[in-house]
Protein backbone atom coordinates (compact mmCIF):
# COMPACT_ATOMS: atom_id res chain seq x y z
CA UNK A 1 0.00 0.00 0.00
CA UNK A 2 2.24 2.54 -0.82
CA UNK A 3 1.76 6.11 -2.34
CA UNK A 4 -1.68 4.28 -3.31
CA UNK A 5 -4.23 7.55 -4.30
CA UNK A 6 -7.44 6.32 -4.60
CA UNK A 7 -10.31 8.79 -4.97
CA UNK A 8 -11.91 7.40 -1.86
CA UNK A 9 -15.50 8.99 -0.48
CA UNK A 10 -15.36 9.06 3.69
CA UNK A 11 -17.24 5.31 4.24
CA UNK A 12 -14.45 4.30 2.16
CA UNK A 13 -12.04 5.74 3.70
CA UNK A 14 -12.75 4.39 7.12
CA UNK A 15 -13.80 0.82 6.04
CA UNK A 16 -10.11 1.15 4.21
CA UNK A 17 -8.11 2.22 7.22
CA UNK A 18 -9.77 -0.13 9.26
CA UNK A 19 -9.54 -2.90 6.80
CA UNK A 20 -5.22 -1.84 7.24
CA UNK A 21 -5.40 -1.30 10.45
CA UNK A 22 -6.61 -4.96 11.02
CA UNK A 23 -4.04 -6.01 8.65
CA UNK A 24 -1.49 -4.70 10.43
CA UNK A 25 -2.76 -6.39 13.28
CA UNK A 26 -2.79 -9.90 12.19
CA UNK A 27 0.73 -9.31 10.33
CA UNK A 28 3.58 -11.18 12.65
CA UNK A 29 5.46 -8.72 15.28
CA UNK A 30 8.31 -11.07 15.04
CA UNK A 31 10.03 -8.69 13.08
CA UNK A 32 8.88 -5.64 13.67
CA UNK A 33 11.61 -3.94 15.38
CA UNK A 34 14.41 -5.37 12.80
CA UNK A 35 13.97 -2.62 9.82
CA UNK A 36 16.63 -0.91 8.86
CA UNK A 37 17.54 1.81 6.69
CA UNK A 38 20.92 2.96 4.87
CA UNK A 39 23.83 3.38 7.41
CA UNK A 40 22.06 2.04 10.37
CA UNK A 41 24.29 -0.35 12.65
CA UNK A 42 22.95 -3.96 12.92
CA UNK A 43 23.36 -5.49 16.50
CA UNK A 44 25.23 -8.56 16.62
CA UNK A 45 26.83 -10.95 18.51
CA UNK A 46 30.53 -11.04 17.72
CA UNK A 47 31.41 -14.06 20.08
CA UNK A 48 29.35 -16.52 18.03
CA UNK A 49 31.05 -14.78 14.71
CA UNK A 50 29.34 -13.06 11.89
CA UNK A 51 29.10 -13.97 8.03
CA UNK A 52 27.85 -10.99 6.73
CA UNK A 53 25.63 -11.29 3.70
CA UNK A 54 23.76 -8.98 0.91
CA UNK A 55 22.92 -5.20 2.10
CA UNK A 56 25.32 -5.40 4.33
CA UNK A 57 29.01 -3.87 5.10
CA UNK A 58 31.52 -3.23 7.37
CA UNK A 59 32.70 0.47 9.30
CA UNK A 60 34.94 0.35 11.93
CA UNK A 61 34.15 -3.13 13.25
CA UNK A 62 30.38 -2.57 13.45
CA UNK A 63 28.01 -3.97 10.67
CA UNK A 64 25.98 -1.70 9.22
CA UNK A 65 23.46 -1.98 6.53
CA UNK A 66 23.76 -0.52 2.65
CA UNK A 67 19.76 -1.07 1.96
CA UNK A 68 16.16 -0.07 3.74
CA UNK A 69 15.18 -3.27 4.50
CA UNK A 70 14.27 -5.82 7.15
CA UNK A 71 17.33 -7.70 8.95
CA UNK A 72 16.94 -11.03 8.81
CA UNK A 73 19.13 -13.94 10.60
CA UNK A 74 20.07 -17.70 9.27
CA UNK A 75 22.43 -18.91 12.38
CA UNK A 76 25.90 -16.88 11.53
CA UNK A 77 24.77 -15.82 8.63
CA UNK A 78 23.08 -11.63 8.93
CA UNK A 79 21.59 -10.14 5.94
CA UNK A 80 19.08 -7.34 4.98
CA UNK A 81 15.75 -8.29 2.74
CA UNK A 82 15.63 -5.00 0.63
CA UNK A 83 11.87 -3.31 0.68
CA UNK A 84 11.64 -2.87 -2.62
CA UNK A 85 14.25 -3.74 -5.31
CA UNK A 86 14.66 -4.74 -8.73
CA UNK A 87 14.10 -8.54 -9.29
CA UNK A 88 17.01 -11.11 -8.41
CA UNK A 89 17.08 -14.22 -10.71
CA UNK A 90 17.71 -17.37 -8.38
CA UNK A 91 18.54 -20.56 -10.64
CA UNK A 92 14.94 -22.53 -11.83
CA UNK A 93 13.29 -19.40 -11.53
CA UNK A 94 10.25 -19.28 -14.24
CA UNK A 95 10.17 -15.95 -15.59
CA UNK A 96 8.27 -13.52 -18.60
CA UNK A 97 10.63 -10.84 -20.45
CA UNK A 98 10.23 -9.59 -23.23
CA UNK A 99 12.61 -10.02 -25.98
CA UNK A 100 14.39 -6.73 -26.86
CA UNK A 101 17.33 -7.79 -29.42
CA UNK A 102 18.31 -10.75 -32.12
CA UNK A 103 21.70 -10.85 -31.87
CA UNK A 104 23.84 -13.98 -33.12
CA UNK A 105 22.62 -17.17 -31.84
CA UNK A 106 20.79 -15.52 -28.97
CA UNK A 107 18.07 -13.63 -28.68
CA UNK A 108 18.70 -10.86 -25.62
CA UNK A 109 15.79 -10.45 -22.98
CA UNK A 110 14.33 -8.05 -20.79
CA UNK A 111 13.51 -9.33 -17.44
CA UNK A 112 13.26 -6.36 -15.03
CA UNK A 113 17.05 -7.18 -13.99
CA UNK A 114 20.67 -5.11 -14.00
CA UNK A 115 21.41 -6.88 -17.17
CA UNK A 116 19.36 -8.59 -19.70
CA UNK A 117 18.69 -11.99 -19.97
CA UNK A 118 20.23 -14.27 -22.83
CA UNK A 119 18.83 -16.73 -24.39
CA UNK A 120 20.78 -19.41 -26.50
CA UNK A 121 19.24 -20.94 -29.64
CA UNK A 122 20.75 -23.60 -28.28
CA UNK A 123 18.94 -23.96 -25.50
CA UNK A 124 15.66 -23.98 -25.96
CA UNK A 125 13.31 -26.42 -28.17
CA UNK A 126 13.10 -26.00 -32.42
CA UNK A 127 9.25 -25.63 -33.08
CA UNK A 128 9.85 -29.26 -34.92
CA UNK A 129 10.32 -30.71 -31.79
CA UNK A 130 13.87 -32.38 -32.89
CA UNK A 131 16.60 -32.60 -31.02
CA UNK A 132 19.55 -32.03 -33.31
CA UNK A 133 22.86 -29.05 -34.07
CA UNK A 134 21.89 -25.72 -35.13
CA UNK A 135 22.69 -24.94 -38.35
CA UNK A 136 23.42 -21.56 -39.91
CA UNK A 137 19.79 -22.19 -41.30
CA UNK A 138 18.38 -22.14 -37.71
CA UNK A 139 19.83 -19.42 -37.02
CA UNK A 140 18.68 -17.66 -39.75
CA UNK A 141 15.43 -18.43 -38.97
CA UNK A 142 15.76 -17.25 -35.54
CA UNK A 143 13.09 -14.28 -35.80
CA UNK A 144 10.50 -16.97 -36.88
CA UNK A 145 10.59 -17.89 -33.62
CA UNK A 146 10.97 -14.72 -31.30
CA UNK A 147 10.97 -11.52 -32.63
CA UNK A 148 11.57 -7.94 -30.95
CA UNK A 149 9.23 -7.00 -28.49
CA UNK A 150 7.65 -10.82 -28.22
CA UNK A 151 6.86 -11.77 -24.93
CA UNK A 152 7.98 -15.05 -24.02
CA UNK A 153 8.45 -16.99 -21.10
CA UNK A 154 11.39 -19.18 -20.04
CA UNK A 155 13.57 -20.58 -16.73
CA UNK A 156 16.47 -19.22 -15.67
CA UNK A 157 19.40 -21.44 -16.22
CA UNK A 158 22.33 -19.60 -14.25
CA UNK A 159 25.20 -17.55 -14.76
CA UNK A 160 27.52 -17.56 -17.25
CA UNK A 161 30.73 -15.17 -18.10
CA UNK A 162 28.40 -13.00 -20.32
CA UNK A 163 25.82 -12.33 -18.33
CA UNK A 164 22.43 -14.48 -17.25
CA UNK A 165 21.55 -17.52 -19.47
CA UNK A 166 17.90 -18.67 -20.06
CA UNK A 167 16.76 -21.70 -21.05
CA UNK A 168 13.30 -23.40 -22.66
CA UNK A 169 13.90 -26.76 -23.11
CA UNK A 170 10.03 -27.65 -23.12
CA UNK A 171 6.56 -27.02 -24.95
CA UNK A 172 5.11 -25.37 -22.05
CA UNK A 173 7.94 -22.27 -22.35
CA UNK A 174 8.14 -20.16 -25.37
CA UNK A 175 5.94 -17.13 -27.00
CA UNK A 176 2.82 -15.95 -25.59
CA UNK A 177 0.20 -15.22 -27.82
CA UNK A 178 -2.94 -13.44 -27.27
CA UNK A 179 -3.09 -12.04 -23.78
CA UNK A 180 -2.02 -9.28 -21.12
CA UNK A 181 1.48 -8.68 -19.80
CA UNK A 182 1.05 -7.28 -16.51
CA UNK A 183 3.90 -5.67 -14.54
CA UNK A 184 3.75 -5.37 -10.55
CA UNK A 185 6.84 -5.14 -8.02
CA UNK A 186 8.95 -8.69 -7.87
CA UNK A 187 8.47 -8.86 -4.23
CA UNK A 188 4.41 -9.50 -4.92
CA UNK A 189 5.49 -12.78 -6.66
CA UNK A 190 6.39 -15.60 -4.27
CA UNK A 191 8.27 -18.81 -5.79
CA UNK A 192 6.40 -21.68 -5.26
CA UNK A 193 5.90 -24.96 -7.04
CA UNK A 194 3.49 -24.04 -9.71
CA UNK A 195 3.97 -20.34 -11.89
CA UNK A 196 1.49 -22.09 -14.55
CA UNK A 197 -1.81 -21.84 -13.92
CA UNK A 198 -4.96 -23.39 -16.48
CA UNK A 199 -7.93 -21.78 -14.91
CA UNK A 200 -10.33 -24.12 -16.82
CA UNK A 201 -13.53 -22.63 -15.62
CA UNK A 202 -12.45 -19.14 -17.85
CA UNK A 203 -10.11 -20.95 -20.36
CA UNK A 204 -7.51 -18.62 -19.31
CA UNK A 205 -4.08 -19.19 -18.42
CA UNK A 206 -2.10 -17.07 -16.02
CA UNK A 207 1.80 -17.06 -15.48
CA UNK A 208 3.16 -15.93 -12.35
CA UNK A 209 6.56 -14.48 -13.43
CA UNK A 210 9.22 -14.39 -10.62
CA UNK A 211 10.34 -11.07 -12.02
CA UNK A 212 6.57 -9.83 -11.36
CA UNK A 213 6.07 -9.82 -15.14
CA UNK A 214 2.68 -11.48 -15.05
CA UNK A 215 0.99 -13.19 -17.89
CA UNK A 216 -3.07 -13.36 -18.25
CA UNK A 217 -4.02 -15.01 -21.80
CA UNK A 218 -6.11 -17.43 -23.50
CA UNK A 219 -5.06 -20.53 -22.98
CA UNK A 220 -3.37 -22.77 -24.99
CA UNK A 221 -2.83 -26.57 -25.28
CA UNK A 222 1.02 -26.92 -25.24
CA UNK A 223 1.87 -30.38 -25.86
CA UNK A 224 -1.52 -31.04 -28.33
CA UNK A 225 -0.02 -28.59 -30.79
CA UNK A 226 2.80 -30.38 -31.10
CA UNK A 227 1.05 -33.39 -31.81
CA UNK A 228 -1.67 -31.63 -34.28
CA UNK A 229 1.74 -30.15 -35.98
CA UNK A 230 3.14 -33.41 -36.53
CA UNK A 231 0.11 -34.55 -37.76
CA UNK A 232 -0.28 -32.19 -39.81
CA UNK A 233 2.94 -32.36 -41.53
CA UNK A 234 2.92 -36.25 -41.77
CA UNK A 235 -0.53 -35.86 -43.89
CA UNK A 236 0.76 -32.64 -45.76
CA UNK A 237 3.98 -33.92 -47.30
CA UNK A 238 3.56 -30.98 -49.90
CA UNK A 239 4.83 -28.23 -47.01
CA UNK A 240 7.68 -26.01 -47.89
CA UNK A 241 10.20 -24.89 -46.21
CA UNK A 242 8.44 -22.23 -44.22
CA UNK A 243 5.64 -24.57 -43.11
CA UNK A 244 6.14 -22.88 -39.50
CA UNK A 245 5.05 -19.39 -40.48
CA UNK A 246 1.93 -20.23 -42.37
CA UNK A 247 0.99 -22.37 -39.27
CA UNK A 248 1.38 -19.34 -37.09
CA UNK A 249 -0.46 -17.80 -39.22
CA UNK A 250 -3.55 -20.10 -39.60
CA UNK A 251 -2.87 -19.67 -35.51
CA UNK A 252 -3.14 -16.15 -35.72
CA UNK A 253 -6.68 -15.92 -37.82
CA UNK A 254 -8.13 -17.37 -35.39
CA UNK A 255 -9.76 -15.15 -33.20
CA UNK A 256 -9.75 -15.18 -29.07
CA UNK A 257 -13.64 -15.31 -28.14
CA UNK A 258 -15.57 -12.60 -26.46
CA UNK A 259 -16.30 -14.67 -23.84
CA UNK A 260 -12.34 -15.24 -23.27
CA UNK A 261 -11.36 -11.90 -23.50
CA UNK A 262 -13.55 -10.82 -20.67
CA UNK A 263 -12.23 -13.00 -18.53
CA UNK A 264 -8.41 -12.07 -19.23
CA UNK A 265 -9.60 -8.18 -18.83
CA UNK A 266 -11.20 -9.66 -15.32
CA UNK A 267 -8.10 -11.50 -14.27
CA UNK A 268 -5.78 -8.81 -15.28
CA UNK A 269 -7.66 -5.97 -13.32
CA UNK A 270 -7.96 -8.51 -10.69
CA UNK A 271 -3.55 -8.29 -10.81
CA UNK A 272 -3.66 -4.70 -11.30
CA UNK A 273 -6.08 -4.14 -8.14
CA UNK A 274 -3.78 -6.34 -5.92
CA UNK A 275 -0.43 -4.42 -7.01
CA UNK A 276 -2.07 -1.18 -6.29
CA UNK A 277 -3.39 -2.40 -2.78
CA UNK A 278 0.12 -4.24 -2.22
CA UNK A 279 -1.04 -7.78 -1.67
CA UNK A 280 0.78 -10.59 -2.66
CA UNK A 281 -0.32 -12.07 -6.10
CA UNK A 282 -1.50 -15.67 -5.97
CA UNK A 283 -3.78 -18.01 -7.95
CA UNK A 284 -6.15 -18.51 -5.25
CA UNK A 285 -6.58 -14.35 -4.77
CA UNK A 286 -7.11 -14.01 -8.17
CA UNK A 287 -9.74 -16.58 -8.77
CA UNK A 288 -11.22 -15.03 -5.65
CA UNK A 289 -11.01 -11.55 -7.01
CA UNK A 290 -12.75 -12.58 -10.71
CA UNK A 291 -15.68 -14.59 -9.00
CA UNK A 292 -16.20 -11.65 -6.57
CA UNK A 293 -16.50 -9.37 -9.23
CA UNK A 294 -18.44 -11.69 -11.54
CA UNK A 295 -20.68 -12.33 -8.61
CA UNK A 296 -21.34 -8.22 -8.23
CA UNK A 297 -22.42 -8.72 -11.83
CA UNK A 298 -19.52 -5.52 -11.76
CA UNK A 299 -17.99 -4.31 -15.24
CA UNK A 300 -14.45 -5.01 -16.17
CA UNK A 301 -13.74 -1.36 -15.62
CA UNK A 302 -15.39 -0.94 -12.59
CA UNK A 303 -13.12 -3.30 -10.57
CA UNK A 304 -10.37 -0.67 -10.66
CA UNK A 305 -12.31 1.59 -8.95
CA UNK A 306 -12.67 2.66 -5.28
CA UNK A 307 -14.90 0.39 -4.04
CA UNK A 308 -13.58 -2.69 -5.54
CA UNK A 309 -10.57 -1.92 -4.39
CA UNK A 310 -11.74 -1.78 -0.52
CA UNK A 311 -13.98 -4.65 -1.08
CA UNK A 312 -10.82 -6.68 -1.84
CA UNK A 313 -9.54 -5.06 0.89
CA UNK A 314 -11.68 -6.45 3.50
CA UNK A 315 -11.83 -9.76 1.61
CA UNK A 316 -7.97 -9.77 2.37
CA UNK A 317 -8.34 -9.06 6.11
CA UNK A 318 -10.98 -11.97 6.12
CA UNK A 319 -8.59 -14.80 4.68
CA UNK A 320 -5.69 -13.67 6.78
CA UNK A 321 -8.13 -14.01 9.97
CA UNK A 322 -8.98 -17.54 8.48
CA UNK A 323 -5.66 -18.62 7.70
CA UNK A 324 -3.97 -17.17 11.39
CA UNK A 325 -6.78 -19.41 13.15
CA UNK A 326 -6.21 -22.44 10.99
CA UNK A 327 -2.33 -22.06 11.61
CA UNK B 1 20.15 45.46 1.98
CA UNK B 2 19.75 44.15 5.73
CA UNK B 3 18.88 40.86 5.53
CA UNK B 4 18.85 39.96 9.52
CA UNK B 5 17.04 42.28 11.28
CA UNK B 6 18.25 44.23 14.64
CA UNK B 7 16.15 41.28 16.46
CA UNK B 8 17.99 38.73 14.62
CA UNK B 9 15.52 36.93 12.02
CA UNK B 10 15.80 36.86 8.71
CA UNK B 11 13.47 38.49 5.92
CA UNK B 12 11.43 35.03 6.52
CA UNK B 13 11.50 35.19 10.00
CA UNK B 14 14.06 32.63 10.70
CA UNK B 15 16.76 32.84 12.93
CA UNK B 16 20.30 32.97 11.29
CA UNK B 17 21.01 29.29 12.45
CA UNK B 18 17.15 27.42 11.61
CA UNK B 19 16.51 25.89 8.78
CA UNK B 20 13.67 25.91 6.56
CA UNK B 21 10.85 23.37 7.03
CA UNK B 22 11.85 20.12 5.24
CA UNK B 23 9.19 17.15 3.91
CA UNK B 24 9.80 14.26 1.95
CA UNK B 25 8.14 11.99 0.15
CA UNK B 26 8.84 8.72 -1.37
CA UNK B 27 7.18 6.94 -4.55
CA UNK B 28 5.94 9.84 -6.37
CA UNK B 29 6.43 8.88 -9.81
CA UNK B 30 4.63 5.44 -10.19
CA UNK B 31 6.74 3.80 -12.92
CA UNK B 32 10.16 4.42 -11.76
CA UNK B 33 12.38 2.10 -9.66
CA UNK B 34 12.57 4.89 -6.87
CA UNK B 35 11.98 8.37 -6.53
CA UNK B 36 11.35 11.09 -3.63
CA UNK B 37 9.52 14.39 -3.28
CA UNK B 38 11.83 16.88 -1.21
CA UNK B 39 10.75 20.63 -0.18
CA UNK B 40 13.32 22.67 1.49
CA UNK B 41 10.49 25.57 2.70
CA UNK B 42 9.54 26.83 -0.64
CA UNK B 43 11.84 25.00 -2.87
CA UNK B 44 10.32 21.40 -4.12
CA UNK B 45 12.55 18.54 -6.01
CA UNK B 46 11.09 15.64 -7.52
CA UNK B 47 13.79 12.99 -8.53
CA UNK B 48 13.09 9.72 -10.00
CA UNK B 49 15.57 7.12 -10.29
CA UNK B 50 16.04 3.88 -12.53
CA UNK B 51 18.12 0.89 -12.84
CA UNK B 52 20.21 -0.72 -12.05
CA UNK B 53 19.47 -1.55 -15.87
CA UNK B 54 20.97 -2.36 -18.63
CA UNK B 55 23.72 -0.24 -20.35
CA UNK B 56 22.15 1.46 -23.23
CA UNK B 57 25.21 2.68 -24.92
CA UNK B 58 27.53 -0.72 -24.98
CA UNK B 59 30.78 1.54 -25.49
CA UNK B 60 30.04 3.17 -22.11
CA UNK B 61 29.18 -0.44 -20.04
CA UNK B 62 31.76 -0.66 -17.74
CA UNK B 63 33.10 -4.08 -16.77
CA UNK B 64 33.81 -3.95 -12.97
CA UNK B 65 31.43 -1.25 -12.09
CA UNK B 66 27.51 0.49 -12.70
CA UNK B 67 27.42 3.53 -14.29
CA UNK B 68 25.81 6.49 -12.79
CA UNK B 69 23.92 8.97 -14.92
CA UNK B 70 22.26 11.95 -13.85
CA UNK B 71 20.09 14.75 -15.03
CA UNK B 72 19.17 17.96 -14.00
CA UNK B 73 16.66 20.37 -15.21
CA UNK B 74 14.75 23.07 -14.10
CA UNK B 75 10.87 23.23 -14.75
CA UNK B 76 9.67 26.42 -16.87
CA UNK B 77 7.29 27.58 -13.76
CA UNK B 78 9.51 26.75 -11.16
CA UNK B 79 10.88 30.47 -11.53
CA UNK B 80 9.17 33.69 -10.83
CA UNK B 81 9.75 34.91 -14.30
CA UNK B 82 8.51 31.97 -16.82
CA UNK B 83 11.56 31.55 -18.94
CA UNK B 84 11.94 28.75 -21.55
CA UNK B 85 15.71 27.54 -21.06
CA UNK B 86 17.18 25.63 -23.36
CA UNK B 87 17.69 22.08 -22.31
CA UNK B 88 21.76 21.19 -21.33
CA UNK B 89 22.56 24.79 -20.78
CA UNK B 90 26.34 25.71 -18.73
CA UNK B 91 24.27 25.68 -15.28
CA UNK B 92 22.25 22.58 -15.34
CA UNK B 93 25.03 20.71 -16.73
CA UNK B 94 27.18 21.31 -13.78
CA UNK B 95 24.87 20.44 -11.14
CA UNK B 96 24.15 17.19 -13.06
CA UNK B 97 27.90 16.82 -12.75
CA UNK B 98 27.75 18.07 -9.08
CA UNK B 99 25.14 15.31 -8.14
CA UNK B 100 26.32 12.33 -10.04
CA UNK B 101 29.44 12.72 -8.56
CA UNK B 102 27.97 13.07 -5.22
CA UNK B 103 25.98 10.12 -5.59
CA UNK B 104 28.37 8.26 -7.37
CA UNK B 105 30.74 8.45 -4.54
CA UNK B 106 27.83 6.95 -1.70
CA UNK B 107 26.04 4.08 -3.98
CA UNK B 108 28.17 1.02 -4.07
CA UNK B 109 28.88 0.31 -7.94
CA UNK B 110 30.90 -2.73 -7.91
CA UNK B 111 28.23 -4.54 -6.65
CA UNK B 112 25.97 -3.94 -9.88
CA UNK B 113 28.95 -4.68 -13.13
CA UNK B 114 27.74 -3.84 -16.61
CA UNK B 115 24.54 -1.94 -15.47
CA UNK B 116 23.53 1.46 -15.53
CA UNK B 117 21.77 3.51 -12.94
CA UNK B 118 19.79 7.07 -13.86
CA UNK B 119 19.03 9.49 -11.66
CA UNK B 120 16.69 12.60 -12.93
CA UNK B 121 16.55 15.49 -11.17
CA UNK B 122 13.83 17.85 -11.43
CA UNK B 123 13.09 21.62 -9.68
CA UNK B 124 9.50 22.34 -9.46
CA UNK B 125 9.79 25.26 -7.57
CA UNK B 126 12.70 27.23 -7.10
CA UNK B 127 13.87 29.13 -3.72
CA UNK B 128 17.34 28.72 -3.47
CA UNK B 129 19.41 26.09 -2.65
CA UNK B 130 18.00 23.68 -5.31
CA UNK B 131 21.55 22.22 -5.14
CA UNK B 132 21.17 20.82 -1.15
CA UNK B 133 17.79 19.84 -2.06
CA UNK B 134 17.95 17.55 -5.55
CA UNK B 135 21.04 15.89 -3.55
CA UNK B 136 18.83 15.14 -0.32
CA UNK B 137 16.04 14.22 -3.08
CA UNK B 138 18.59 11.99 -5.24
CA UNK B 139 19.37 9.87 -1.59
CA UNK B 140 16.21 9.87 -1.07
CA UNK B 141 15.03 8.09 -4.34
CA UNK B 142 17.97 6.10 -4.35
CA UNK B 143 17.61 4.39 -1.06
CA UNK B 144 13.70 3.63 -2.37
CA UNK B 145 14.75 2.07 -5.36
CA UNK B 146 16.90 -0.12 -3.22
CA UNK B 147 20.17 1.02 -4.28
CA UNK B 148 23.17 -0.31 -1.90
CA UNK B 149 24.85 2.49 -0.95
CA UNK B 150 27.17 3.54 2.29
CA UNK B 151 25.57 6.42 3.47
CA UNK B 152 22.66 8.52 3.33
CA UNK B 153 24.02 12.02 1.61
CA UNK B 154 22.36 14.83 3.47
CA UNK B 155 23.15 18.37 2.09
CA UNK B 156 22.15 21.66 3.01
CA UNK B 157 23.96 25.74 1.98
CA UNK B 158 25.01 28.35 4.33
CA UNK B 159 25.98 31.58 3.46
CA UNK B 160 27.47 35.20 5.13
CA UNK B 161 25.32 38.40 4.97
CA UNK B 162 25.64 41.58 6.96
CA UNK B 163 28.22 39.94 9.10
CA UNK B 164 25.88 37.16 10.04
CA UNK B 165 26.46 33.31 9.12
CA UNK B 166 23.22 32.17 7.93
CA UNK B 167 22.18 28.72 7.36
CA UNK B 168 19.86 27.82 4.49
CA UNK B 169 19.32 30.18 2.31
CA UNK B 170 16.36 31.08 0.16
CA UNK B 171 16.09 32.71 -3.22
CA UNK B 172 16.14 36.21 -1.60
CA UNK B 173 19.19 35.84 0.65
CA UNK B 174 21.42 33.46 -2.39
CA UNK B 175 20.58 36.41 -4.97
CA UNK B 176 22.49 38.65 -2.79
CA UNK B 177 25.99 38.04 -4.12
CA UNK B 178 27.31 37.11 -0.80
CA UNK B 179 29.69 33.87 0.06
CA UNK B 180 27.67 30.89 -0.03
CA UNK B 181 29.05 27.32 0.22
CA UNK B 182 26.92 23.86 -0.42
CA UNK B 183 27.92 21.17 1.55
CA UNK B 184 27.11 17.60 1.43
CA UNK B 185 28.25 15.19 4.12
CA UNK B 186 27.84 11.28 4.99
CA UNK B 187 26.32 11.03 9.14
CA UNK B 188 27.64 7.93 9.33
CA UNK B 189 31.28 7.87 7.45
CA UNK B 190 31.58 11.19 9.09
CA UNK B 191 33.08 12.59 5.95
CA UNK B 192 32.24 15.26 3.11
CA UNK B 193 31.39 14.64 0.00
CA UNK B 194 30.45 17.94 -1.67
CA UNK B 195 31.72 21.15 -0.56
CA UNK B 196 30.99 23.81 -3.14
CA UNK B 197 31.06 27.35 -4.74
CA UNK B 198 33.16 29.18 -2.35
CA UNK B 199 32.74 32.73 -4.04
CA UNK B 200 33.83 35.39 -1.15
CA UNK B 201 33.30 38.30 -2.80
CA UNK B 202 35.72 40.45 -1.28
CA UNK B 203 33.23 43.87 -0.77
CA UNK B 204 32.70 43.46 3.10
CA UNK B 205 32.77 46.44 4.60
CA UNK B 206 34.02 44.86 8.01
CA UNK B 207 37.21 42.82 7.95
CA UNK B 208 36.26 40.66 11.15
CA UNK B 209 33.32 39.73 9.16
CA UNK B 210 35.09 38.34 6.12
CA UNK B 211 37.20 36.41 8.44
CA UNK B 212 33.80 35.16 9.93
CA UNK B 213 32.62 34.05 6.83
CA UNK B 214 35.65 31.72 6.00
CA UNK B 215 35.67 30.43 9.19
CA UNK B 216 32.41 28.63 8.52
CA UNK B 217 33.89 27.28 5.47
CA UNK B 218 36.70 26.36 7.13
CA UNK B 219 35.00 24.63 9.72
CA UNK B 220 33.36 22.19 7.05
CA UNK B 221 36.62 21.51 5.69
CA UNK B 222 37.52 20.54 8.94
CA UNK B 223 35.32 17.99 9.45
CA UNK B 224 35.84 16.63 6.53
CA UNK B 225 39.58 15.99 7.99
CA UNK B 226 38.55 15.16 11.47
Amino acid sequence: MRGTQLPLNQTQKVRLQRALQQLESLSSKINSNASVTVADSIPVNYEDGVLKGHGTSELNGEIIATVCGIVERVNKLVYVRALRARYKPEVGDIIVGRVVEVAPKRWRIEINYSQDAVLMLSSMNLPDGIQRRRTAIDELNMRSIFEESDVICAEVRGFQHDGLHLQARSQKYGKLKRGQLLTVPPYLVKRRKQHFHYLEQYGIDVILGCNGFIWVGEHVEATDDMVEEQVSKSEQQTMNSDGILTDMEEQEQVSTPLEIRRYVCRAANAVRVLSTLGFIVTIEVIVEIVNLSSSMNLDIHEMLGSEFCVLVTEKEVERRTLTKKKG
Amino acid sequence: MEFVSPEGLRLDGRRPTEMRQIRAELGAVAKADGSAVFEMGNTKVVAAVYGPREVQNRSQQLSDQALVRCEYSMANFSTGDRMRKPKGDRRSTEISLVIRQTMEACIMTHLMPRSQIDIFVQVLQADGGTRSACINAATLALADAGIPMHDLVTSCSAGYLNSTPLLDLNYVEDSARGPDVTVGILPKLDKVTLLQRISCRLCMTDTTGEYKGIRISTRWINYNEG
